[in-house]
This record gives C-alpha cells, sequence and structure tokens, in this order.
C-alpha cells in the first residue's frame, strides 16, 4: 500500500514537474504574448495541480491536505484572473511587447 | 539532495540580483527585484525562520514592489535615455563597491570564533511573557523599544509621502490608479479575494504570539486586500485629511506607547508589563498594530494625494 502510494506520488510530482518544464519552453520559444500566456496557464493548473495531487498521500493529516487543495486553488483563481488582465491590455494595445 | 537544492537557490537569487541592477528599464527591474524578493524568503525558510520568511515575502517584495512599480510609473514620462558616464566616474563606482564587498566578506569570514548570542536565555525565560513564538517574545518583551520605534518610523514615512503634496491639495485624495470597469474581472477577484485575505491577516495576528506570524505580515495582508479593493473601484480612496483615518493610523502606536507608559507605574519600567498579564497586553497590542499597519501601509502603496474631493 505504502509502495503504491510512494509510486503515485513520483509519478503525479514528475507529471507536475514536466507541465512546469513544459510551460516554460513555451514562455520563452512561443511567438506573442497571448500564446506565452496559454503556456502558462497549463503550468498554473496542471502543473501545480498534479503536483499538489502527488503530495496529498503525503500530507500529515486532513487538515494539511486541505490546506494543499486550497493552495492550488488560489492560485488557480489569481492565475485566471491575471491571465486575463494581461491578456485585455494585450489586445487593447495589441501585441508590442 | 537539500544541499543541491539551497545551491541551485542561492545561485537563482544571485543571478537575479544581477539580473536586477543589470536591467535598464526600471519595470522590468522592478519585476525582477520581486521575483528576488520571493527567493529570498524561500532561502529564509530554509533557514528555518519563517517569521522572517513571511515578512520578506510580505514586505520586502509584496508592498515594496508595488512602490517601487508606482515610482516606476511615474518615472516612466520622465525618463530620459540613460546618458553615459565617463570612465573615470565608472572605475570609481566599481572600485568602491569592491572595497565595501571586501570589506563585508572580511567581516564574515574573519568573525570571532563565537558570536554572542542572547538566544539561549530568550528560550529559557519565554515562558515567562505566555507567548510561544520566541521572535515575537523578542520584538514585544525584550526588544519592545526597537519595535515601538519601527512603528513610529512607519508613520513618519506615512508623513513623508504626504508632505510631498502641493499645498492646494492637501487634504486631498492619494493618485492611485483606479481600473474599474463595469465588466470588470478585476472588481470580481476584489470581490472573491479580500473575505480570504481578511481572515488570513487576522489568523496571522492572531498565531503570531505562539507560531510564525505577526502584526506586521497580517497587517500587510490587510492592506494588499485594502489596496486590491480600492484599485478595482469598488470602494472610494480615502482623502488624507480624513479624520478617521488619521486615528485608524496612530490608533495602534498609541495604544502601544499607554500601555508602556501605564508600565512605568504598574510594573516600575517603560514597556515593561506587569506580571501574569503580558500576554494580554501583547495580543492587545498586536491587534491594534495589525489594524494601524494595514491602513498605513495602504495609504503609502496609495502615494500623495492628487486630486480634492468632491465637498
Amino acid at each position: 500500500m505504502n509502495l503504491a502510494l510512494d509510486i503515485f506520488t513520483v509519478l503525479a510530482v514528475s507529471a507536475g514537474a514536466f507541465f512546469f518544464l513544459a510551460g516554460t519552453v513555451g514562455l520563452l520559444r512561443f511567438p506573442d504574448p497571448l500564446t506565452r500566456l496559454h503556456a502558462l496557464t497549463k503550468v498554473d493548473n496542471l502543473g501545480l495541480g498534479l503536483i499538489v495531487l502527488g503530495l496529498l498521500p503525503r500530507a500529515d493529516g486532513l487538515l494539511a491536505a486541505l490546506k494543499l487543495v486550497s493552495v492550488w486553488l488560489l492560485v488557480q483563481l489569481c492565475g485566471a484572473i491575471v491571465t486575463q488582465l494581461i491578456a485585455r491590455v494585450v489586445r487593447r494595445d495589441g501585441s508590442r511587447a | 539532495m537539500s544541499a543541491a537544492f539551497d545551491i541551485a537557490l542561492v545561485a537563482l537569487a544571485l543571478a537575479l540580483a544581477a539580473w536586477t541592477i543589470a536591467f535598464r528599464d526600471a519595470f522590468a527591474a522592478v519585476i525582477a527585484f520581486v521575483a528576488y524578493g520571493l527567493l529570498l524568503s524561500l532561502a529564509w525558510v530554509r533557514l528555518s525562520a519563517v517569521d522572517v520568511a513571511l515578512t520578506e515575502a510580505a514586505i520586502g517584495s509584496g508592498v515594496t514592489g508595488m512602490l517601487l512599480l508606482g515610482a516606476a510609473a511615474r518615472l516612466r514620462r520622465t525618463e530620459t535615455p540613460v546618458t553615459e558616464t565617463g570612465t573615470p566616474l565608472r572605475l570609481a563606482s566599481g572600485g568602491f563597491c569592491a572595497v565595501i564587498s571586501a570589506c563585508l566578506a572580511a567581516v564574515v569570514l574573519f568573525a570571532s570564533d563565537l558570536a554572542p548570542t542572547l538566544a539561549p536565555d530568550v528560550m529559557a525565560n519565554l515562558a515567562a511573557s505566555g507567548l510561544g513564538n520566541p521572535v515575537a517574545g523578542v520584538l514585544f518583551v525584550y526588544r519592545s523599544l526597537d519595535t515601538l520605534l519601527e512603528k513610529v518610523v512607519l508613520l513618519l514615512a506615512l508623513v513623508g509621502v504626504w508632505s510631498l503634496a502641493p499645498d492646494r491639495l492637501w487634504g486631498g485624495i492619494p493618485g492611485l490608479r483606479v481600473y474599474g470597469q463595469p465588466s470588470g474581472i478585476l472588481a470580481f477577484l476584489a470581490q472573491v479575494l479580500p473575505p480570504i485575505g481578511i481572515m488570513v491577516g487576522i489568523y496571522m495576528c492572531w498565531t503570531g504570539a505562539s507560531y510564525p506570524g505577526g502584526a506586521f505580515q497580517g497587517g500587510t495582508v490587510l492592506a494588499a486586500m485594502w489596496l486590491l479593493v480600492m484599485i478595482a473601484g469598488l470602494r472610494d480612496i480615502p482623502a488624507i485629511g480624513s479624520r478617521r483615518m488619521r486615528l485608524l493610523v496612530v490608533f495602534g502606536p498609541v495604544i502601544f506607547l499607554a500601555i508602556g507608559l501605564a508600565g512605568v507605574g504598574l510594573a516600575g519600567a517603560f514597556l515593561a508589563y506587569p506580571a501574569g498579564y503580558a500576554k494580554p497586553l501583547i495580543v492587545a497590542v498586536e491587534v491594534t498594530l495589525t489594524l494601524s499597519i494595514g491602513v498605513t501601509l495602504g495609504l503609502l502603496a496609495a502615494g500623495p494625494p492628487e486630486r480634492m474631493g468632491q465637498r
């Protein structure tokens, strides 16, 4: 059982790290601000989400697990809104950044 | 494994610090500075100084970052193309910085073997104050005069910002830019986030007596929520002449000072607490300070007055 949980943690955190890597590559390589934002959102929700998911079995107690999930939810909320705000500025001013 | 993490952290922090200096564009440099502050707070966590980490993230990175962004936005209008400095001046400043770095390195490398520390004494006597967090103990019991003066410095900083106002705008409304849109997604954030943020701020202040946290960190979170609501245009920015604002700003320091003065009569020394009442008094001071710090930091970030309110 413990081994299964460990494997689950390793797999989920590795998948999360992969999304972080992919998002960073996208941020550096994509041509314009909107696609770069698109790459970043993957990091926010999938990357962090998978890492939180992988760490859940390691949290001591339900409260700590809830804290992890709420960190993810807060990052989701703020990430989505900041992305929207940046995208609006880009659409208004054109993509000269 | 953890050594590898630490080395990577230090390398990243140094790289970001260099980036902050190297960047010509003020805006990009400020963004790098904020990221640098967050890395620094991670470093404090690695050193098990969670109180310092929270303060660094909240003040060093958050509020300072916002103040610097405001300054960068103001300076953008006046920014002139960078003038090339002459070689002698460059050499002189480079040499001067090298001397300072060498002196600092010498102080760190050739420090006396045993640095004098009072930490064991603090831990031995902490129980008498009823507090569980040694940092709060040092701040409010052993070094309470420093803590009091720190709050007064914050007040002076606010007076300094306000004094930038031209005479005709004295008592007017700070020039914080408002991004209020009817469909505004920012307005949505400013409605959803503050209930959570205010709870976190109050929790940080309350838990500060026993665990990492405290008035400064809690107050900063409260200030951030207030600023968010003002920037989204959900609440008006108060005029700096408003009596209520001014009372809130001095409320914490005045209560702190009053309790300190009462200590002269009741406990025999300025800022001493009567036996058995230390913890309730400290918590009372922390609560009032949190409120005052929140309002003061909010007004600091809002800047000097730029228009008069409708009377």
